[in-house]
């Protein structure tokens, strides 16, 4: 690839993890909502579905545009990576099949079958949350089949079905009111400490496995960056855990704050992942400029997403605030 | 030791196959549903804001429901496909991905977020938005899955007569996206596909409708649908003839091999006739049991009794198997004659006789899901035609497969299976609840208002009071042996 063209790559390594990072936040907290689905409650059951009807669809849609540009402007990455992964990458998509059906099926099979749908629809987020958490793990480990990284992959699954477990409850503290919202906060606040720990164990665990990247973190003058991060952490979690024990709070003051700070979080682990890996988008395999597709595709897709990205940000945020408040009965 | 790893990987080659085939096959159904049934949606709305007249609203409400049913299902099954290029195929990226890439994304920027961001606002907003927005909304919708269908029949399309690329190191390059994007069969395929879509939602519609009208359910608004969806099989049923000839005679032009596997024609030669019947043996090279109308082959193709047909003896080893093709087209054209019959039928019923009788509200049921099949039909003539290349003179099939184990691909193709059979059986089972349903709705509660908690409903209804209903109204006499009056 000329010089003249060095940017391209690391634009679109950004568009993906960008579309990755929204993917896991939009589609986290419906998957996670799913996941919370409980079996003694209908009219609970109801009220949660609602308050993601509007927006599961749309969610999923950034998975498809990460994985989309991973295939268009990195193909080699592409195959190298969901090859590796191909039967977890199959069972995540019938996962994400059922659910995605079971959503529209529950209302419109014979009522009968309305808790068989709602059961397959708590079954394929779940399926989907933890095989997703075991991909990220495998990746993570680059593909190493050890059972030290299949454990730490397993470890994976498990916080990141809890990452989203969070950030679901969190959205249903924001959307919902009444006994619902208190059963919400009481989700928040066991998964805000489960994926508290997660979180340390996957850092601890990243560090102890891979040599480059402990480097990369640990040398000067880096390192001093771990003492404000930390901080935020620390700080983000308490105050959450303090404000989830007093829901519902008067007024509902400050709903939202749980939401915004898993979003901080996850944009957090997020980065530091990001950070972790650049240039290398199969780990210590492949960089971003030996995977990349030909500077003129690359231009060609670049220039139609400088003007449809800001087109789809502007009317997917139109599209919450019509639906934005506490969540009513919807029907069509 | 070598034979055996070909074998393995002929195995996971072939295995493959038939997954991207079960996947596109299950996922094509329901976009051919939606790319047209949206815009009937919006006609019925339309109606409804010029007539202010209730019975468009309960059209539009019952087929709204189906809509995002068919949504659903094409979108969570559609998720699939942009992954199995990578690990099924790595081959197909590797070779024309920089032409198959932009395509794709511009499908995912331009339709899927538009498509997917105002379905909310259509099926949720009604209450939340102004009558004017929420009719934007179902416009944008509608624009968004006909914006998909051009980006992926331009690539489609593209892979059958690729232009506008050059080949530089067994990598293809882009010389003129006009050129890739409006490739020679691409019009054609585009156009053919669009109006097949609209004959299989009119046909759904219309059997939809008269399993309604069967059931006792008088009610103006399921008229209306069945009128509505009539009159446009009959409007589009022609031009689909007309368009469908069109295309022909572009493959004819640009891909010989497949047209003379779909005539069954071996030998080139002239005053070829037209093949209504015959069992093609690719192992002798001919075929057995034909019947066949003298000529008329040439004349089809080539405007005149003595036209040169190639046979499929020119292309050996470079045309596809004969058989499928051959017998999918003729499925194809087969349930085409089928649909011309019935809407002319329907029509004329409707224009002079002013009612559908009993046993055309039948046949019409039975036609409730001919679209299906023969979009279906035409998909395979089309896609095996193409066979034993990917992308036509480029890349053939086998060298874009996977290196993947066979018995992952073979576990991942059971799944799938699995779960379509099933999802097809349940999504099938579902539109018919949903009519009965409705039938039992419309007569309990009369009133629009009462409309609007149709889901809420849903919810509510027992189905054994729900078949009691039916044996009553029906007891009660609301169908009357005369058929439903228009």
């Amino acid at each position: 690839m000329s010089n003249e063209y060095q940017w391209l790559p690391t634009v679109f390594i950004g568009l993906m993890g960008l579309s990755f990072l929204i993917y896991a936040i939009l589609d986290g907290y419906d998957l996670g909502v799913g996941v919370l689905l409980p079996k003694d409650n209908q009219a609970q059951r109801d009220q949660m579905i609602y308050s993601i009807g509007p927006f599961w669809d749309a969610n999923e849609t950034w998975l498809v545009l990460a994985v989309g540009i991973m295939l268009i402007a990195f193909p080699k990455a592409h195959s190298i990576v969901l090859q590796a992964l191909y039967l977890p990458t199959a069972i995540m998509l019938t996962g994400l099949i059922l659910r995605g059906v079971s959503f529209d099926f529950r209302t419109k099979a014979p009522s009968k079958d309305k808790r068989k749908w709602d059961l397959a629809f708590k079954m394929g987020s779940l399926i989907a949350t933890l095989s997703q958490g075991y991909m990220l793990g495998r990746y993570v480990t680059s593909f190493d089949e050890s059972s030290l990284a299949i454990g730490f992959s397993l470890l994976s699954a498990v916080c990141v079905t809890a990452g989203y477990c969070f950030i679901g409850a969190c959205w249903l503290v924001m959307k919902s009111e009444g006994e619902l919202q208190k059963r919400a906060a009481r989700w928040a606040t066991i998964t805000n400490i489960l994926m508290a720990v997660g979180i340390a164990a996957v850092c601890a665990a990243n560090l102890m496995i891979d040599a480059t990247i402990a480097e990369k973190w640990l040398s000067f003058p880096q390192v001093i960056l771990l003492i404000p991060i930390s901080a935020l952490f620390l700080f983000v979690f308490a105050t959450v855990h303090v404000y989830l024990q007093q829901v519902p709070t008067k007024n509902d003051i400050g709903c939202w704050y749980p939401f915004l700070a898993a979003v901080v979080i996850f944009i957090l682990c997020f980065a530091g992942l990001g950070y972790s890996f650049y240039p290398y988008i199969v780990p210590m395999q492949l960089t971003i400029f030996e995977a990349a597709s030909a500077p003129e595709s690359l231009l060609v897709i670049f220039w139609g997403a400088v003007f449809v990205l800001p087109v789809i940000i502007g009317y997917t945020i139109f599209a919450y605030k019509v639906f934005w408040g506490k969540t009513t009965h919807l029907t069509y | 030791m070598l034979a055996f790893a070909e074998l393995a990987s002929e195995t996971s080659f072939m295995l493959s196959r038939i997954q991207f085939a079960a996947n596109i096959s299950f996922h094509i159904l329901f976009p051919t549903i939606n790319i047209a049934l949206c815009w009937i949606l919006l006609f019925f709305k339309f109606q409804f804001n010029r007539t202010g007249d209730e019975s468009w609203l309960r059209v539009y409400r019952f087929w709204v429901r189906i809509f995002a049913l068919s949504f659903a299902i094409g979108v969570v099954s559609g998720i699939t496909m942009s992954f199995q290029f990578g690990t099924n195929w790595p081959g197909y990226m590797e070779t024309v991905g920089n032409i198959a890439g932009p395509l794709l994304g511009y499908e995912v920027m331009t339709a899927f977020f538009l498509e997917a961001s105002f379905l909310s606002i259509m099926l949720f907003g009604m209450n939340k938005v102004s009558n004017r927005v929420h009719t934007f909304a179902t416009l944008l919708v509608a624009i968004g899955t006909s914006m998909s269908a051009f980006w992926i029949l331009a690539l489609d399309s593209w892979m059958q007569t690729p232009s506008g690329f050059e080949m530089r190191d067994g990598v293809a390059h882009v010389t003129s996206w006009a050129e890739v994007i409006f490739n020679p069969s691409m019009p054609y395929r585009l156009t053919h596909m669009v109006l097949a879509s609209g004959l299989t939602a009119a046909f759904l519609i219309a059997g939809i409708s008269a399993y309604r009208l069967l059931k006792g359910d008088n009610k103006r608004s399921v008229k209306q649908a069945l009128h509505a969806s009539t009159a446009l099989a009959m409007i589009l049923i022609p031009i689909q003839i007309f368009v469908g000839d069109l295309h022909g005679l572009n493959t004819f032009k640009h891909q010989p091999a497949k047209v003379a596997a779909m005539e069954g024609v071996w030998e080139t030669s002239t005053n070829v006739p037209l093949l209504l019947f015959a069992i093609p043996d690719e192992e002798i090279r001919t075929n057995h049991f034909e019947v066949k109308v003298p000529n008329m082959a040439s004349l089809i193709l080539t405007h005149t009794f003595d036209g040169e047909i190639k046979g499929l003896n020119e292309f050996e080893g470079k045309h596809p198997p004969v058989a499928p093709v051959f017998f999918s087209f003729r499925v194809m054209i087969g349930i085409g004659v089928l649909m011309l019959l019935t809407a002319a039928i329907g029509c004329y019923q409707f224009l002079y006789k002013k009612r559908y009788p009993n046993w055309f509200l039948k046949v019409l049921v039975g036609m409730t899901f001919s679209g299906w099949i023969a979009t279906l039909a035409g998909w395979y003539v089309t896609e095996i035609g193409r066979q034993p290349y990917l992308v036509t003179g480029v890349l053939k099939t086998h060298d874009a497969a996977t290196m993947l184990p066979a018995d992952n691909v073979a576990m991942s193709l059971t799944m799938y299976l699995l779960l379509y059979t099933f999802l097809l059986i349940a999504y099938i089972r579902t539109l018919f609840v949903m009519a009965n349903r409705a039938v039992k709705l419309e007569e309990q509660n009369p009133s629009i208002e009462d409309m609007r908690n149709e889901a809420l409903a849903d919810d509510s209804i027992d189905t054994n009071a729900l078949t009691q209903g039916q044996t009553q109204s029906l007891a009660q006499g609301k169908t009357t042996d005369k058929g439903a009056l228009v």
